[in-house]
């Protein structure tokens, strides 16, 4: 979805939002659950999102734990994946859209003046909703990364680069004969999990995910979750999903957002037993949403 | 609720209304591939019309009437002190020489006013070909020699059949004595139709039969090389920043409109501006292509911002996105990534604004480069004229060999324009390969 696009369904679900909800006048809704975890990678306090008038995000405070997958579930335009761009300030290229509060990526703050973009998306990498490979060959989509990061001094470190990455996508076996092949001659699944491998190319601390099984059939869908848990052992992933049957399938925590809240966090398997929260519950059980 | 043009019974069943409904709607469809048809072929036969016509017209000035004719090289006429010297043999008055011949084939011809027309057979350009056979070859001094030299227009055109001989005497540009010297000429075969090589190496002249597309050929050629090399990095790198860097505020709002304005402003006001700056504030030389190539790269610019900027709006997001995700720079990513998928679109646009510039005369007027110049230019400072203008030029010129090389200049821009887009398609298919 364009920036643009993203900022307009915002405004339109916050229009419809406040027409049919009794809670005008209210600001901000009390989180439920365990927000904070021990030794976090990440560590969000007291963020606010605002697109022009429309608040977004509404104070939300968030730990990403080290070597955790966190998913982020909630109805359509509830903010998770615009509190998902501010963990790479990928909000920066969206016009009109205001960040604040405190991001610590290992205790450094990543809204911080001094703090260059480039090398933190560098170590928070992104993978998109929509597979979104370079139109260019297999190889060239893993290497852009690499290479325009100075991780390799030659070509055979390059190749090992690439191959390691492919090989970590689960993605080798399939596309080793055909590197120079366009990457977005592959299938659906498959260049998900290019952009999966183009991502992990430059070892990133942590892996964003946007929805990233949306796009694809349910085969595809297993193979990207089985990556996920794999990953897991060494990239922190933050997923955003639709589909709480993933949710429960990949990730360790589990956030609720609900209209710019963030209503619950908890251990996964606790928040779809045992919600606390009685939005979380209408949500999972199907009520709303 | 029965409506007029579907006269079913009330209750009919859709599928029934459907069907009742089909043959107007293919109607409807068969009526307007017509249209598009008949669009298509208007279009078609107007440019069959146009192409015929400049063809039929044009392809006899690729021919010359050359005469043959043989010259007494005399030592003492052209070197009297045998010094063989390259400034005396430059200096030898070789059109004596060619009226001399040109005697000795018709010695019965007396009287001033026949001498005068017996020599305007031969092309003023005879003597310089001469000259220019003997000063490359010396040895020919003191022998007689043989060779072909251009005939004057009006016998060309008659050989060519656009002089009617039997008109009266009156109303035709050769007299009756002058048709019988052609005639003879034409009986010894001394006269013949060739490939008008000249057409293709020669400059400007005020002969037609001696004037040549080169002078122009090479002056477009140098200025659209400037103007190339000006307005595709300008444009490229103007549309590149508005679109991917620029804050969008009142600035760049106003810039944009005010390049949407440039783009239909009329060509004739860049060639005052050219004037009145290129000229006249920064004094660089007038009628060169140089100039010319400025004024047409000011034209120009627009139209390539402008495409260029559509190309890269063209440009899915999500690939930025892709780019910016793993941590390129918006530098690296717009050059790397965005670029590359824009450079089809980037270079239409560049082709459409080098066509325009390649056709463009009203600014060329304003800058001086309508001037009559014989001489072909050697670089983007020496002074030249443009196709265009040569065709304006051509046209306006008064003698009948003018009509046909008119129409031949055409044809040399066309094939310049078919020329250009083909290597443009080319570089476009390049490009697109590879993704």
């Amino acid at each position: 979805m364009s920036p643009q696009g993203q900022a307009m369904a915002f405004k339109f679900d916050g229009a419809a939002g406040s027409a049919h909800t009794t809670t005008v006048g209210r600001d901000v809704r009390e989180t439920v659950g365990e927000v904070r975890v021990n030794d976090p990678r990440i560590r969000c306090t007291d963020i606010n999102v605002h697109y022009g008038e429309k608040h977004a995000i509404k104070n939300i405070s968030l730990d990403v734990g080290k070597g955790e997958v966190l998913a982020m579930i909630g109805p359509s335009g509830c903010g998770k994946s615009t509190f998902l761009r501010c963990l790479n300030r990928m909000n920066d290229t969206v016009r009109e859209c205001r960040v604040t509060g405190e991001i610590l990526l290992d205790g450094e703050d990543i809204n911080g003046r001094h703090i260059d973009v480039v090398p933190l998306r560098a170590r928070v990498a992104m993978v998109f909703q929509k597979p979104n490979p370079f139109p260019k060959s297999i190889y060239e989509n893993v290497a852009f990364g690499p290479r325009i990061h100075g991780l390799c001094d030659s070509k055979a470190d390059l190749d090992v680069i690439v191959e390691s990455s492919l090989r970590k996508a689960n993605l080798w076996e399939e596309v080793k004969d055909r590197l120079d092949d366009v990457g977005t001659g592959l299938s659906g699944g498959q260049q998900q999990r290019l952009c999966i491998a183009r991502a992990i190319a430059i070892e990133p601390e942590v892996i964003l995910m946007d929805e990233p099984c949306s796009a694809l059939d349910p085969i595809s869908t297993a193979k990207v979750e089985q990556l996920i848990e794999e990953l897991r052992q060494q990239f922190s992933i933050v997923i955003v999903t639709h589909s709480m049957q993933q949710a429960a399938r990949v990730s360790q925590r589990t956030a609720y957002f609900h209209m710019g809240d963030l209503i619950e966090v908890s251990e996964t398997d606790r928040l779809f037993i045992k919600p606390r929260h009685q939005l979380t519950e209408d949500y999972i059980t199907g009520r709303f949403g | 609720m029965t409506n007029p043009s579907n006269a079913l019974p009330e209750g009919a069943s859709s599928f029934a209304r459907i069907q009742a409904g089909m043959a107007k709607r293919r109607a409807a469809e068969r009526r307007f591939k017509m249209l598009g048809r008949l669009a298509v072929s208007v279009g078609l036969l107007f440019l069959s019309v146009l192409l015929i016509s400049i063809v039929s017209k044009g392809y006899t000035a690729f021919w010359q009437t050359q005469m043959r004719i043989d010259v007494v090289l005399a030592a003492e006429d052209i070197d009297p002190e045998g010094t063989r010297n390259a400034e005396t043999l430059r200096k030898a008055d070789y059109s004596s020489l060619i009226k001399q011949s040109m005697r000795d084939m018709f010695p019965e011809v007396s009287g001033r006013r026949d001498k005068f027309a017996l020599y305007g057979l031969v092309s003023n350009g005879a003597a310089f070909d001469l000259r220019d056979k003997v000063m490359a070859d010396p040895s020919l001094i003191g022998t007689k020699v043989s060779l072909w030299v251009p005939a004057d227009d009006d016998v060309d055109m008659l050989m060519k059949g656009h002089i009617d001989r039997d008109a009266a005497e009156g109303d035709r540009r050769i007299k009756d004595n002058t048709l019988g010297w052609i005639d003879q000429l034409k009986a010894e075969d001394r006269l013949e139709l060739r490939f008008n090589i000249d057409f293709f190496t020669k400059g400007d002249s005020r002969d037609p039969e001696l004037a040549g597309i080169r002078g122009a050929l090479m002056g477009t050629i140098f200025t659209l090389i400037v103007t190339l090399s000006l307005s595709f990095p300008l444009g490229v790198a103007a549309a590149v920043y508005l679109e991917e860097f620029a804050p969008k505020n009142r600035w760049t709002d106003l810039i944009e409109v005010n390049i949407n304005n440039l783009a239909a402003v009329p060509s004739i006001v860049f060639g005052l501006l050219g004037l009145a700056v290129f000229i006249n504030v920064f004094g660089l030389p007038r009628s060169a292509p140089l100039l010319g190539g400025l004024v047409l790269t000011l034209m120009t610019l627009p139209t390539i911002i402008i495409a260029s900027r559509a190309a890269l709006k063209s440009v899915p997001p999500s690939i930025r996105d892709a780019a910016l995700g793993i941590g390129a720079s918006p530098m690296q990513a717009t050059l790397f990534h965005v670029i590359p998928l824009a450079l089809p679109g980037m270079l239409t646009g560049t082709i459409i604004g080098m066509a325009q510039a390649l056709g463009e005369t009203a600014p060329l007027l304003m800058i001086g480069m309508v001037a009559f110049i014989a001489d072909v230019p050697q670089g983007v400072f020496d002074p030249s004229t443009a196709l265009p203008v040569q065709i304006y030029l051509w046209a306006d010129s008064p003698e009948r060999a003018y009509v046909e090389r008119t129409s031949a200049a055409i044809m040399v821009l066309l094939g310049f324009l078919a020329l250009m887009n083909l290597v443009a398609v080319l570089l476009r298919k390049r490009f697109e390969r590879r993704w």
